[in-house]
């Protein structure tokens, strides 16, 4: 099954949500929506879902143009970031809900609900009211309501975001393998990159309605075709430095001093000479240990220890950086510490922010 | 000193229930008794006023009529303001708050200054002295009471919840009245008390508009203190038998009216 948006957008009132925006979504793995906070992941979803009706452009599903199809008669599923749930009706009337409007027998509701409620460890609560259940059961019997239906098209919503620690890591395994089996067509909107690669699958970032890059997860991590995407998909936030290219070589400068030099990399060194953006993730930038690579110096605002990893915001160039290292590094807040860049890892993006060499 | 602390509150209720005791005092007393002096309970207990009042028409179908016009009141008042309420909770359109605030300015006014054009209004439409007439009335202040009161309860539904109920498949109608009315049946309860006691406690548009088909009990009290002397008794025993519907009201939707309170809308 496949679901297409071409050249999908929507505007409310003059104002652009979302922008002409071209996604082929395939079934098996989830397809993953990574943005910050109103980058238009739930917008795009009710566009999907024909919650909302595009201003222009059209969506396809299996070969059909369902742009003007209500969403009622298309075969979706949605789990929203908050628990929502029909808090007049008992937990098993809510997972049937979607089957009894349907006009499902009764027999065949009976052990749908009661098949999707045992995957979901919710057999017990099945007499209960949503809110006498603790939040990642609410989240379940919204899940299983999903399940039940057999949809064509499963939109997941952040559907973690409000759950504690423990229970997100255990939803986020389960999640692939409940709909895995179902052959629909998954999207998963997250604000989080770490569990975009968790999930795997593909992956488009959001930026302000714009779709910026698509692709498998783990390319589009190791390989974003521009800055945009890249700074979307990092977290701590990608360190960004204004380079200088000359010739063979590359140097981070502030007010026309080399703060730092290396030779260019292969992709860059075909590029004309000038001023490029570098993009390093944290985990690049590392305590200086004299191993050879370029060295910088920055003054530190904030030292973050956790118990195995180490995070120092400082200052380089006037910008804000941000080193992730394994094991502890004893970091003094104000003082200036030396960082080495593992340059070769680096991204170099044009005027335009598009990545040299992609 | 905090085995006295059960005193203040005591003494506070005490004080409060004092007008109503007295009442229901005076309504098992004889006029001759409660003219003759002090007495802080009946010396002669009777019944004879309340007899009256289960045995005489004039007196029984004022509570009749009461009760009739305050329900068809909350009955229309609630079912005009959810629809409107639900408008005013889910979409934006064009002096949507405009429109919200002037709602509320209807309360403002005495609804003295509407007596002249409703009385007028009516005797054209043929709405005077009718059951209907007198619930219309009080729409004019119900209305926008009972849209402020549910808007306030819709708002507290996530729009998430439409949303679900229509990927789930439902229409409009359905959802509304299989899931969201139950949803806010608090709301649809605390509205529908503030209908029924503001419907229930107006005496001037009710007596304004009535003459004898409609009329309602509160007017009956005044005319019968005014004609018949002072039959005081017989009025203290209306005066009970029009505060109960009020307290069972009130006893149904106790629960629902801290919630209300809660959501700043009452």
């Amino acid at each position: 099954m496949t679901l297409e948006l071409r050249q999908v957008a929507l505007e409310v009132g003059g104002e652009t949500h979302i922008h002409p925006t071209d996604l082929r979504l395939e079934r098996g793995g989830f397809n993953i929506l990574l943005g910050t906070t109103r980058a238009g992941k739930t917008t795009l979803m009710h566009l999907m879902a024909g919650l909302e009706r595009p201003t222009a452009g059209q969506v396809w599903f299996e070969g059909r143009d369902v742009t003007g199809i209500s969403v009622r008669r298309r075969n979706v599923a949605m789990v929203h970031q908050q628990f929502i749930n029909y808090p007049s009706l008992s937990v098993f009337e809510n997972i049937a809900s979607p089957l009894r409007v349907a006009r499902m027998a009764r027999a065949e509701i009976d052990a749908r609900v009661r098949e999707a409620a045992d995957l979901l460890k919710l057999t017990p609560m099945l007499g209960r009211r949503p809110d006498e259940l603790s939040g990642g059961q609410q989240q379940r019997t919204a899940i299983a309501r999903a399940l039940v239906k057999d949809a064509d098209l499963v939109l997941l919503d952040e559907p973690l975001a409000n759950l504690d620690y423990k229970l997100r890591e255990e939803l986020r395994e389960e999640l692939p393998r409940l709909f895995e089996a179902k052959g629909a067509v998954v999207v998963y909107a997250t604000t989080e990159p770490s569990e975009a690669l968790l999930l795997a699958g593909h992956t488009a970032t959001l930026h302000e309605g714009r779709v910026t890059g698509f692709g498998p997860t783990g390319a589009l991590y190791r390989a974003p075709g521009d800055l945009l995407t890249a700074q979307v998909f990092s977290e701590p936030p990608i360190n960004l430095g204004r380079v200088e290219k000359r010739g063979g070589r590359v140097a981070l400068a502030q007010d026309g001093a080399a703060l730092a030099e290396w030779d260019a990399p292969a992709a860059l060194s075909e590029a004309a000479d000038g001023t490029y953006t570098m993009g390093l993730r944290p985990h690049f930038v590392q305590p200086a240990n004299g191993s050879g690579l370029p060295e910088v110096e920055g003054r530190v605002l904030v030292t973050e220890l956790s118990g195995s990893e180490s995070v120092a915001h400082f200052e380089l160039a006037g910008q804000p950086w941000v080193s992730q290292a394994h094991g502890i590094h004893p970091f003094e807040v104000g003082l200036t510490a030396r960082f080495a860049l593992e340059t070769a890892r680096a991204f170099y993006f044009d005027g335009a922010g598009r990545r040299v060499g992609s | 000193m905090r085995y006295l602390s059960w005193l203040v509150p005591t003494f506070y209720i005490l004080f409060l229930l004092m007008p109503i005791y007295w009442l229901v005092a005076m309504s098992f007393k004889t006029t001759n008794e409660i003219l003759g002096g002090f007495s802080l309970y009946p010396q002669v207990w009777t019944f004879d006023n309340y007899a009256v009042i289960f045995t005489d028409p004039s007196w029984y179908w004022g509570y009749i009529n009461s009760i009739i016009y305050v329900s068809l009141n909350t009955v229309v008042s609630v079912g005009v303001a959810l629809p409107a309420a639900y408008a005013f909770s889910r979409y934006r359109f064009l002096g949507d708050k405009h429109l919200f605030f002037w709602l509320l300015t209807n309360r403002m006014a005495p609804p003295a200054v509407f007596a002249l054009p409703f009385v007028q209004l009516y005797y054209a439409v043929e709405l005077f002295d009718t059951h209907i007439g007198v619930a219309l009335a009080h729409c004019l202040f119900n209305v926008p009471l009972a849209v402020w009161i549910l808007e306030g309860f819709m708002r507290g539904v996530p729009r998430e919840l439409d949303e679900t109920a229509y990927i789930d498949g439902y229409s409009f109608p359905r959802f509304f009245t299989r899931i969201f009315l139950p949803t806010i049946r608090s709301g649809v309860g605390v509205a529908a008390f503030f209908c029924f006691m503001f419907s229930w406690v107006e005496l001037l548009l009710a007596k304004t508009l009535t003459k004898v088909a409609a009329k309602p009990i509160a007017a009956i009290m005044t005319k019968t203190a005014s004609s018949a002397g002072y039959e005081l008794g017989l009025l203290a025993a209306a005066g009970v038998l029009t505060i109960i519907p009020g307290a069972i009201v009130i006893y149904f939707v106790r629960n629902y009216i801290a919630k209300g309170f809660a959501l700043g809308r009452v």
